[in-house]
C-alpha cells in the first residue's frame, strides 16, 4: 500500500457504510481472544471495542497489549505497529524480537487475524499482496498471519475501484494462501466460505439481495430464512 | 578479571565495510533502525552491497540514503510498502529484492545466528514465494529448506550497552535486531548510552556482549530517529 492511501486511512472519517462494517466486524471479536489487525479497515474494527474489552491484540514488529493510537505530540518515536502508526501500551503489555512474534503466529496462539483482500476465491483462497505489473510492496508477514492464525476474516469493499467483484470462483492474482478465509465483511455483506462456496450471512442495511448477486463473482447460497441485518 | 572494552569510534569501523558487502541492518520502520551507523556508510560510500533489513524505511530516511546514493545492489526484506523510491528502483531493475516471508526472514537470521544451515517450514507453500526452494517430506507432509543467512557485517541499534557490547532495546525498536546481533562475522552496534561495566542489571541483557565486536556510543541522536510527522 502507498504511503498516501496510509495517510488517507489515518486521517479520514470513514463512510457510514465503511463503519457498520467495521463495527459488525468487531462483533466477530470473543472475550478472550489474541487478535492480530491488519494494516488499513481492519485497525479500524477496534474502535467499536469497549476500552475495557477483555481483548490481547498482537502487532507483528514485537507487541502483545496494544493501547490507542496516539498523536504525533503525545508518540512514543520507539512504540509503533507493524503499518507504521504510532500506539502505545496497557497494562501487562510486552516487547519481543521478531523471531518470537512469528512462533506466535505459526505456532497457533492468534485466535483471530482480519485482513484486507484484493480477491477471495469460493474455496477461502485469498490473493492480497501482489498485482503484477502494479503493485508487489513484499508480503510482510500475510503469508503466515493467513495460514496459520486459527481464524481468518477479511474486510474488504466489495468490488475493486473499477466496479470487478472482489469474491470470485478462483483468484487469477498471486495467492497470499489456499483455503485460508472463513468469513468475508464488506459494505454489502457477511459471507462465509462454505465447503460448498460462499454462503450470505447477512446483508447491510439498504441493500438487496440482487444488488449482492449483481456485486459477487461467483454464485451465493442464500438460506430460506430471513436474512439478518447490519 | 574484567570483561573487555570493545568501545569504539564509529567511524573507524565503518571504514571497515569494504565494497560488496552483506550487511544485516535492523530496525522495524525506524524503530531499531541505526540511523548514524547508516549515515556514516553513506559517507564512506562501499558499494555494490547487498542488504538484509525487514523493510526499506521511508523515502529519505535510514537505508533509503544506501539506494539514493547506488550503494545497494541486493535486497533481502520483506516488505517496501512504505518506500516508493526502493519500489521504484525494484521495478526498474535496478537493485534486485528477494522477498521473504517476515517470520521466515527472521527464522532464517535466527539459523545462521545459532550455527544452523537452515530451518524447515511450510509457510508459503503454493505460492511464488515456494518457488525454486528445495522440498522435504517431514511426517508426510511437504516443507520448504530455508537456508540459513549469515552476513559480514551487522548494523544494530541499541538502547544500553556496556563497554563488552551487552545489550538492551527498548519497546517496538528490538524487532530483528537481537537476530542479527547473533547472525554476522563482525557485529557493530550503535548505543544512545554506554554504561560502565556492572550498570545493566543481568537479567535485563537483552544480547550478550558475547556477539558482539563494536560497541559506538552515540551521545546526541539526530532528527532521524524522531517521531515522523506524516
Amino acid at each position: 500500500m502507498s504511503p498516501n492511501w496510509v495517510k488517507f486511512l489515518g486521517n479520514t472519517p470513514l463512510s457510514n457504510a465503511k463503519n457498520r462494517m467495521t463495527a459488525r466486524a468487531a462483533r466477530e471479536i470473543v472475550p478472550g481472544m489474541v487478535v492480530n489487525l491488519g494494516i488499513g479497515l481492519p485497525t479500524k474494527v477496534v474502535d467499536h471495542l469497549p476500552s475495557d474489552f477483555p481483548v490481547c491484540l498482537h502487532t507483528e514488529n514485537g507487541l502483545t497489549g496494544i493501547g490507542p493510537t496516539l498523536p504525533p505530540d503525545q508518540a512514543n518515536r520507539n512504540l509503533i505497529d507493524a503499518g507504521g502508526a504510532y500506539v502505545s501500551t496497557v497494562p501487562g503489555s510486552a516487547f519481543f524480537d521478531s523471531a518470537t512474534s512469528f512462533a506466535m503466529v505459526r505456532s497457533g496462539r492468534l485466535d483471530l487475524t482480519m485482513l484486507g483482500a484484493f480477491e477471495v476465491s469460493s474455496q477461502g483462497d485469498l490473493a492480497n499482496w501482489k498485482i503484477p505489473g502494479k503493485f508487489s510492496p513484499g508480503v510482510g508477514g500475510g503469508i503466515e498471519l493467513a495460514q496459520r492464525a486459527r481464524r481468518v476474516v477479511i474486510l474488504t469493499t466489495h468490488t475493486d475501484r473499477a466496479g470487478n467483484p472482489k469474491l470470485k470462483d478462483e483468484c487469477t492474482l498471486p495467492l497470499t494462501a489456499r483455503g485460508c478465509v472463513s468469513r468475508i465483511f464488506t459494505e454489502m455483506a457477511v459471507i462465509d466460505v462454505t465447503p460448498k462456496g460462499f454462503a450470505l450471512a447477512e446483508i447491510a442495511e439498504g441493500v438487496s439481495l440482487a444488488e449482492v448477486r449483481e456485486a459477487t463473482g461467483a454464485s451465493l447460497i442464500v438460506p430460506d430464512s430471513t436474512l439478518p441485518v447490519f | 578479571m574484567m570483561l573487555p572494552d570493545k568501545t569504539a569510534q564509529l567511524e573507524e569501523v565503518v571504514a571497515r565495510i569494504g565494497d560488496g558487502a552483506t550487511i544485516m541492518v535492523g530496525g522495524f520502520g525506524v524503530p531499531g533502525t541505526p540511523m548514524t551507523l547508516i549515515q556514516e556508510l553513506v559517507r564512506q560510500g562501499a558499494r555494490d552491497l547487498t542488504l538484509i533489513k525487514n523493510d526499506a524505511n521511508e523515502p529519505g530516511m535510514g537505508v533509503d540514503h544506501l539506494l539514493r546514493n547506488g550503494q545497494v545492489a541486493r535486497l533481502i526484506t520483506t516488505h517496501l510498502g512504505l518506500n516508493t523510491h526502493a519500489i521504484g528502483l525494484m521495478n526498474n531493475d535496478q537493485i534486485k529484492v528477494e522477498f521473504n516471508a517476515q517470520g521466515i526472514l527472521a527464522e532464517r537470521i535466527r539459523a545462521g545466528g545459532a550455527g544452523i544451515g537452515a530451518v524447515l517450514s511450510d509457510i508459503g507453500i503454493g505460492t511464488e514465494l515456494a518457488e525454486g526452494k528445495q522440498v522435504v517430506e517431514v511426517d508426510g507432509k511437504p516443507h520448504l529448506v530455508e537456508t540459513a543467512l549469515r552476513a559480514d557485517f551487522a548494523l544494530i541499534h541499541a538502547d544500553r550497552a556496556d563497554p563488552f557490547g551487552n545489550l538492551t532495546y527498548v519497546a517496538t525498536a528490538r524487532n530483528f535486531n537481537p537476530l542479527m546481533a547473533m547472525a554476522a562475522d563482525c557485529v557493530i552496534a550503535e548505543a544512545e548510552t554506554v554504561t560502565p561495566l556492572g550498570e545493566l542489571e543481568a537479567d535485563a541483557v537483552h544480547t550478550s556482549g558475547v556477539f558482539v565486536d563494536h560497541v559506538a556510543e552515540l551521545g546526541e541522536i539526530s532528527g532521524e530517529y524522531a517521531v515522523v510527522q506524516r
